[in-house]
């Protein structure tokens, strides 16, 4: 079958690319864009690895296809750090250790970021929900959760401070 | 060894750095298995069985061969027939023929997902298209996939060849029980004589994946001069090498493994899937080939670990004094022989000081994917059975979970069951710190229960490599031959950096491919922060003291005239007032004319790894209505000989943990009548969710560091799984009044119990 032309934004730039119909979100920013930062971990729907935000909302690009991307925005782990600076939740993931093998990660990251767009200040168990669809088999989620915290913290205080 | 803990102070081990490798991994820079592509490569995909015992009468590959597009196809033809022959890697030590036919099926197909052809072609589409064309003729056997089952003596044989070991006379008919194993010492019966109270239950556990994240991956590239280049997620780059070259009969010279990162691997990336069927499709082909596993895959064809039965007796004095303990193992091995069983019979009895015991294994083949290691292998299995059994004698006997553990526990000097004399011990230290913990005082309320468990694994050391490099500005690269699969890069550069004196910033550790580092053994048993971190120490203590004989040169004094200090050499010669320190930059500046490059590469075979001891304390809920099982909290204290990044003990210890607890409440292979696998996938196999756990507070016990490690380091990556599955159904049985003795503790087994007792 012939392949589809589909143009989006990714990260802020204007982007193009050919995919099949059937071909997934996350297989055209792999293997079509070179964005491997969204991992496969099961291509179900069930990981979280995959985690991207589309027009604001967080999915799973393992479970939209590439054409649906059509026309739509586009933000993955890769643009989360803005100018050489990391966003406060990478940074924060790094001071508690939040990750061990750093598969989860990149999904992990995107996914907490959407919840502190909607909810600047969520409590221990507001996270833990919103991340329930992020597997992270290392960790144990402990520093994991800490760690959201502690960036919803400081970007608070930032905002304040602006 | 311990001359580098006698410093005054450390500066760097014990403090909690940023990773070296962490901004890559949270920026998605990071490259795991699944992420390198190369121009040209093919897609490979494998072709699997669809039943769980079945004779292969016929493959029949020409209509895929044909197919446009199909590059290479592969069968068990294609490899050689390897004879019977154990190899050791380390802890993942296996026999070639078995693992040979683990990657590919050769005559029978052992358990449902079990490899019996494969594909390379120019896309995915034309890969599955080609599977689909490969025409297998199968005669279905009769499988077995329950352990006792497959025990009994009418059960369907998996190997005609295979006779029970450790038993006399020996057997002349071929039976599923690979092997007997027993250990134990003093008298039994006369142990049971002088009990006044006698506990006995019989417990099982089900099949359970390791879990990682991160499915199989690699790609394998087979030249046209024979050199071969393998980029993969494994557990050990120098394991695929040995391994691939054995399967394939290639030298392992020829054979170049790149480790990529490694997405997690609990065990279950020791040993090799893919690697080998890249290598032979891409030697077919001519080009690069790429293979990835999907999560379905996974879970049929990657190791689990065993199913188990196990049986305790316990027999005990009045004061809590046990004198009697007789434990029965059968686990599932899967497919082929070799499931922990040993291990799990060594370490069942391990913290506890017994005079009379026996311990009986057995090593049963079964209609499954052969198991693999995962996380302080076999352990976990048996203390379930031993702490819920300790759990019971003490509440027969009126004592405190604690006091019973205090009686009976393991010091330094006392001869463990197994064999060898513990010593540098601080099992009754971890005791006392869960004692001391607020936690261990919280009231319950209706519905909640507390449970304890204590947990032990050996830990191991073994051959490592590693080199010490200083760069022309002063900085240093630190570069060892094991995958860091939990922060292990962190701890390498925190060890250089100590005996170097440089600020942690300026060690750069990278992970070297197998032609660019020494051997190493994989990275398992908890052993690459001790062994790997020792050939560090050793090859950066070599470099101070070339350091130290070039600023001698630098000086024109005899070199036992210059010490190091705090990154810097020294002039103690009264003769040279003037002689400022030099730092390690202005001699590396003068590199060349004192003698060229700065460098050191130390290979080892580490001895001593110290045992690791647990001790977890577990608060759960039960809901009545759903049988649901909330954790609402959990405390593991562990005796971690010194920790060298303590926040990545600290994550070995909550991540152990959260796998045990999956283990208890949820996880289980599901097989259905034909013995196909009903649940591979993470909807249906349930690991723990952020929102399935609470915080996970860790101890660091500290008290007793290991002597044989410069810092004083234990493996610490493997205990913390052990404790978790009786901690839980301790706690489920406090909870409930009633002991449950099946894992998992899932919700429709927790209603039947609720259910049973109302009638
Ligand atoms: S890969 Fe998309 S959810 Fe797992
Ligand atoms: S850090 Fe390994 S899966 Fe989360």
């Amino acid at each position: 079958m012939s392949k589809q032309h589909v143009t989006t934004t990714v990260n802020g730039d204007p982007t193009e690319f050919l995919a099949a119909p059937g071909t997934t979100l996350l297989d055209a920013l792999r293997d079509e864009l070179g964005l491997t930062g969204a991992k496969e971990g099961c291509g179900s729907g069930d990981c979280g690895a995959c985690s991207v935000v589309v027009d604001g909302r967080l999915v799973c690009s393992c479970l939209m296809l590439a054409p649906e991307a059509e026309g739509r925005r586009i933000e993955t782990i890769e643009g989360m750090a803005q100018g050489g600076r990391l966003h406060p939740l990478q940074q924060k993931f790094l001071e508690h250790a939040a990750l061990q093998c750093g598969f989860c990660t990149p999904g992990f990251l995107v996914a907490a970021k959407a919840l502190l767009e909607r909810n600047p200040d969520p409590d221990e168990t507001e996270i833990r929900y919103w991340l329930a669809g992020n597997l992270c088999r290392c960790t144990g989620y402990d520093k994991i959760v800490r760690a959201v915290m502690d960036a919803a913290a400081e970007m608070r205080q930032v905002r304040r401070a602006s | 060894m311990t001359d580098v803990m006698d410093r005054p102070a450390l500066r760097v081990v014990g403090e909690r750095p940023i990773r070296p490798d962490g901004v890559d991994k949270v920026t998605g820079r990071a490259q795991f298995g699944a992420d390198f592509n190369l121009p040209g490569m093919l897609v490979g995909k494998i072709k699997r069985s669809p039943h769980a015992h079945a004779k292969i009468v016929s493959i029949d590959t020409r209509k895929a061969k044909a197919l446009a597009g199909v590059k290479a196809v592969v069968t068990a033809a294609d490899f050689p027939d390897l004879a019977s022959e154990e190899v050791e890697a380390g802890e993942a030590a296996g026999n070639l023929r078995d693992l040979s036919m683990n990657c590919m099926a050769r005559d029978k197909a052992l358990y449902e997902g079990h490899a019996v052809a494969a594909v390379a072609a120019t896309s995915a589409a034309v890969a599955d298209e080609a599977l689909a064309l490969i025409e297998v003729v199968y005669e279905v056997l009769p499988h077995v996939i329950d352990v006792e089952a497959a025990m009994a003596p009418d059960a369907p044989v998996l190997h005609e060849g295979l006779f029970t070991k450790g038993v006399e006379p020996k057997p002349t008919a071929p039976s599923n029980i690979a092997a007997v194993n027993k250990l134990g010492r003093g008298d039994l019966a006369e142990g049971f004589a002088q009990a006044d109270v006698i506990v006995e239950a019989r417990y099982t556990t089900k099949a359970v994946h390791q879990g990682y994240i991160e499915p199989h991956a690699c790609i394998a590239q087979y030249g046209q001069d024979g050199q071969c280049l393998v980029w993969c997620s494994s557990q050990g780059q120098f394991m695929v090498r040995t391994y691939c070259a054995k399967i394939l009969d290639l030298e392992a010279a020829d054979i170049r493994v790149i480790p990529s990162e490694i997405g997690g691997g609990f065990g279950g990336k020791t040993t090799v899937y893919l690697e080998p069927l890249a290598i032979a499709l891409s030697r077919q082909s001519g080009f690069p080939v790429k293979m990835v596993m999907t999560r379905d895959e996974v879970f049929r064809a990657t190791g689990p670990t065993s199913g188990a039965v196990v049986e305790v007796k316990l027999g005990a004095k009045r004061d809590g004094t046990i004198t009697a303990a007789d434990v029965v193992l059968k686990y599932q091995a899967g497919a082929f022989p070799g499931s922990p069983v040993g291990a799990g019979s060594m370490t069942a009895l391990a913290c506890y000081d017994i005079a009379n015991a026996a311990i009986t294994g057995y090593d049963v083949v079964t209609n499954s994917p052969k198991v693999a290691a995962y996380r302080a292998p076999g352990a976990p299995i048996s203390a379930f059975g031993m702490e819920s059994a300790v759990d019971e004698l003490a509440r027969k006997l009126g004592m405190d979970p604690i006091a019973i553990r205090e009686k009976n526990g393991v010091v330094s000097g006392v001869k463990a069951v197994y064999g060898p004399t513990l010593r540098d011990i601080a099992y009754k230290d971890t005791l006392e710190a869960i004692k001391s913990h607020p936690h261990y005082s919280i009231p319950l309320g209706p519905n909640q229960g507390r449970g304890l468990a204590a947990g032990f694994w050996f830990n191991i050391g073994g051959e490592s490599t590693a080199a010490v490099r200083i760069n022309d500005d002063g900085s240093a690269v630190v570069a060892t031959g094991n995958p860091d699969i939990g922060g292990s890069r962190a701890s390498m550069a925190m060890m250089a950096a100590e005996v170097l004196g440089l600020p942690i910033d300026q060690v750069r550790p990278v992970v070297a491919d197998t032609a660019s580092i020494g051997f190493s053994m994989l990275t398992g048993g908890s052993r690459v922060t001790f062994a790997t971190g020792m050939a560090v120490v050793e090859a950066a203590k070599k470099v101070v003291e070339d350091l130290k004989q070039r600023a001698a040169q630098m000086w024109e004094v005899p070199a036992d005239k210059v010490a190091w200090e705090n990154g810097a050499a020294v002039c103690l010669d009264p003769e040279k007032p003037a002689a400022k320190p030099l730092s390690i930059a202005a001699i590396a500046a003068r590199a060349g004319r004192t003698g060229g490059p700065i460098t050191a590469e130390v290979g080892l075979n580490a001895q001593g790894a110290g045992p690791g001891f647990a001790v977890h304390l577990c608060d759960v809920e039960i809901d009545p209505e759903t049988g649901h099982v909330t954790v609402l909290r959990y405390t593991a204290a562990q005796d971690v000989g010194k920790a060298i990044h303590p926040s990545y003990v600290e994550g070995q210890i909550q991540g152990g943990v959260a796998q045990g607890v999956g283990w208890a409440l949820n996880e289980e292979y599901i097989f259905d009548a034909e013995g196909r696998m009903e649940n591979p996938g993470f909807l249906d196999y349930r690991v723990p969710v952020a929102s399935d756990l609470p915080m996970i507070d860790a101890i660091l016990v500290e008290t007793a560091p290991n002597p044989r490690h410069p810092f004083g380091a234990k493996g610490v990556g493997e205990v913390p799984i052990v404790p978790p599955l009786a901690a839980v159904a301790n706690a489920v049985r406090d909870a409930l009044g009633l002991r449950l003795t099946d894992l998992p503790l899932s919700p429709p087994r927790i209603r039947a119990a609720l259910d049973a007792r109302a009638k």
